[in-house]
């Protein structure tokens, strides 16, 4: 890792873990051995397969015990860019991820002429247990970026006094850090792009005219990117491995475990610096695009620390008045919030809004074209049909604790165990409304199957594997149930999902 | 006949409900294990002017919810080889709200030196996070020989860079009744103000500089008085804050 020597779980020796390429139409046959000491295991991210295949212990399999081995054997129904990880554990965390990019069976609407795989990750020498145990004992261990009095004066001079005094206590009586947007920083991670660093700079050649197609993977435990090239116009072709409509975009955030395709023309003989930033700006990583190995362009500064504004904590009402036009996005409504958690959530959202319209936090002031979710539009229309059934999911944190869950609320029952399924029938539709009472963003993942992002497009409403849940909102998805089994349902930073934020959708 | 129909229609509904399980058969989910993990917090390990040594240890073992406590703190005088255990306490704790542990079991208190004196005492508490970010620690005791008092503990964390942080403190002890032998006087006994400046090296490594304020009160400040001791002092001081 770029100087220094780190352990890391390896595939066939090599870290990342290789590309895999499959073709769509034919049978995937995937033997894998474990060579290692400890049982391990691999999840197809966002493929849809038979429920055995998907290589969740606990859930689908016992895992892949030490020294024994597992076939994986399934039919490739779909293209695009995908990726694989351990499902085991924190393994995760210590390099057990990779590529994987299905070809298509017809013809995709697009043109290019080079075709690279860029995958985003976060690297720790620390042991990942050590790192959970640090967030379970002390709040904000890795955040170097907390308000300080500096802060404070400076604000009082910018906003005004009675502004920063309401807007401090306002926090202060929450016992909320609105600098807590993400719980591993830059203090600890080094972040890297096809487990390169950023002075090792990985370099990926063209030439000038040519369309380049650069598939971006977030396979980071924790990490959020916001993605630029600085001189390029970015044009967004997939999403979680989709088509969708072409939208260009100056910017774009790439939540953990989603992936993005796009497309660059770079025109001139230059280089172009492919930077990714961390959501909390604590740090970044770059790559370059460059008709030469060697050539470099000057790398950005890195923005100031995101701060979440009050729309984190539910205060849209009093702030937010031009977020209301938007109120079209989403017309579900969770059928009930209660008044408390207990002590596994800190606060309730008893207004969570939509705003997939909304790039997110840390781009409050940014000019330039950022890509949201109400931006994709399915190439695909999709049948609209009356769900047949509405569940709710409420994620909730505690971070004093570091507890995570996700309660499921099907009309009667509540629950958050990770044992207690939330049971759905084959081929029904059913409709999830994901409310988000705390302040992190979530990427909620679901395995096997598609979720139909309701976003304000109708039948071209996108589909994806993984959405990530800001603040304060609530989203609306619906499923086809078009697979029978236990499918893994969770947050896909990894730390919130080994702590809680899990559970298990069951078709039957 | 009828005994004939219920067995028929019972068996077929048998075995349509072993087909279906059979159909459906999937991999049974197990509980997911709970975490348990634990902390050694020396909250103050520190030196003050007077040739005093003072100490305050919180650590405990358990998961998010339940967790078994055990608190020392205490001050020993290199001048006269003697000091106090303040609080020796053994505690369970239950998370009850997201901010707040119950705590209650069993407690000792001491001093030692020319002449030694003793307590034990059931102890019942609340710790945790109070609004607008302030740390509580307030106990009630109730001593085998039938004495209430009680303790009251608050801290500030106050950023004035990542690592440089200064934490005002309020210790305060009050009594419901006069409990002489153990210097305890009824009312607010003493109130101590402290400052503290730590700067984290690591979050698990500060070593601080400060001062404290500590004014008497009441019964406690007449029986120093005769005594012939202050009845309010500063005191500057010099520690280490660590924990893993």
């Amino acid at each position: 890792m770029g100087e220094r020597q780190g352990r890391a779980f390896t595939f066939n020796g090599n870290f990342p873990a290789p590309l895999i390429k499959l073709k769509e139409g034919k049978e995937a046959i995937i033997k894998v051995i474990n060579e290692t000491n400890e049982s391990t295991s691999i999840h197809w991210h966002g493929i849809r397969l038979p429920n055995k295949m998907d290589g969740v212990p606990g859930v689908v399999f016992p895992g892949i015990p030490p020294k024994s081995s597992f076939t994986y054997r399934f039919p490739v129904v779909q293209s695009g860019t995908y990726w694989y990880r351990s499902h085991t554990g924190l393994q995760e965390q210590l390099g057990h991820y990779g590529p994987l990019v299905i070809d298509p069976k017809y013809p995709e609407p697009f043109e290019y002429d080079r075709d690279y795989v860029i995958q985003l990750s976060d690297w720790t020498f620390e042991d990942p247990y050590k790192v959970l145990m640090h967030l379970k004992k002390w709040d904000g261990y890795y955040n170097y970026q907390k308000r300080t009095i500096q802060d404070l004066f400076n604000d009082i001079k910018t906003k005004g006094l009675e502004y920063t005094i309401k807007e401090r206590l306002m926090w202060a009586r929450m016992r909320m850090n609105p600098r807590d947007i993400a719980d591993v920083t830059a203090s600890t991670y080094i972040y890297l792009i096809n487990g390169m660093t950023k002075e090792e700079n990985p370099t990926f050649i063209f030439k000038p005219g040519e369309k380049i197609r650069l598939r971006f993977i977030n396979s980071s435990a924790t990490t959020y990117f916001d993605i630029r090239i600085p001189g390029l116009k970015m044009k967004v072709i997939q999403a979680d491995g989709q088509n969708v409509q072409p939208v260009e975009v100056d910017e774009f955030r790439i939540a953990v475990a989603e992936t993005y395709d796009v497309i660059v023309q770079p025109m001139e003989n230059k280089a172009y610096t492919i930077f990714a930033e961390t959501m909390d700006r604590s740090g970044y990583t770059r790559g370059t695009l460059a008709p030469k190995i060697g050539m470099e362009a000057p790398v950005p500064p890195r923005r100031p620390p995101s701060t979440r504004g009050m729309i984190a904590m539910g205060m849209h009402h009093k702030m937010q008045h031009h977020m209301n036009p938007m109120k079209y996005l989403c017309n579900c409504k969770p059928m009930q919030i209660p008044n408390s958690f207990g002590p596994d959530a800190a606060m309730v959202m008893k207004n969570p809004i939509c705003r997939l319209n909304d790039p997110g936090v840390g781009f409050e002031n940014v000019k330039h074209k950022v890509l949201t979710y109400a931006d994709l539009k399915s190439i695909k229309p999709f049948e609209i049909r009356n769900p047949e059934r509405q569940i709710d999911i409420h994620l909730t944190g505690n971070m004093e604790r570091y507890i995570w869950k996700m309660y499921s609320y099907d009309g009667k029952d509540w629950s958050s165990e990770f044992h207690q399924l939330i049971k759905t029938k084959y081929k029904e539709r059913v409709r999830l409304v994901f409310i988000n009472h705390t302040m992190m963003d979530h990427p909620i993942h679901l395995h096997g199957m598609w979720m139909y992002l309701q976003n304000g497009n109708g039948e071209y409403s996108p589909r994806k594997h993984t959405i990530n849940i800001k603040p304060a909102e609530k989203v609306c998805v619906e499923i086809d149930n078009d697979a029978l089994g236990n499918w893994a349902f969770h947050c896909h930073i990894l730390y919130h999902m080994h702590t809680g934020m899990f559970r298990v959708l069951q078709v039957c | 006949m009828l005994k004939k129909i219920i067995i028929i229609s019972l068996s077929i509904i048998g075995l349509s409900i072993a087909e279906n399980n059979e159909k459906y058969k999937f991999y049974p989910v197990k509980k997911m294990k709970p975490l348990y993990y634990g902390q050694f917090l020396f909250d103050r390990l520190e030196y003050n002017d007077k040739n005093n040594f003072d100490y305050e240890i919180t650590s405990w073992y358990g998961g998010d919810y339940r967790r078994i406590w055990i608190e020392l703190e205490g001050e020993h005088s290199f001048k006269n080889e003697e000091g106090n255990i303040e609080r020796l306490d053994l505690l369970y704790g239950k998370l009850i709200s997201p901010f707040w542990d119950i705590r209650g079991g069993i407690g000792y208190t001491s001093s030692y030196g020319n002449v030694s004196k003793d307590r034990t005492m059931a102890v019942i508490g609340l710790k945790g996070l109070a609004p607008y970010y302030f740390e509580i620690d307030t106990n009630f005791r109730l001593t085998s020989k039938g004495e209430i008092y009680g303790d009251f503990e608050a801290e500030y964390d106050l950023l004035l860079t990542q690592r440089l942080i200064l934490q005002p403190r309020l210790d305060t002890k009050f009594s419901f009744s006069k409990i002489e032998e153990i210097g305890i006087g009824s009312g607010i006994n003493n109130v101590k103000l402290s400052f503290r400046l730590r700067y984290e090296f690591k979050r698990e490594f500060a070593p601080y500089i400060g001062f404290s304020y500590t004014k008497l009160l009441g019964v406690t400040k007449n029986s120093a008085e005769q005594a012939g001791k202050d009845t309010s002092y500063f005191n500057s001081l010099i520690g280490l804050r660590m924990w893993f």
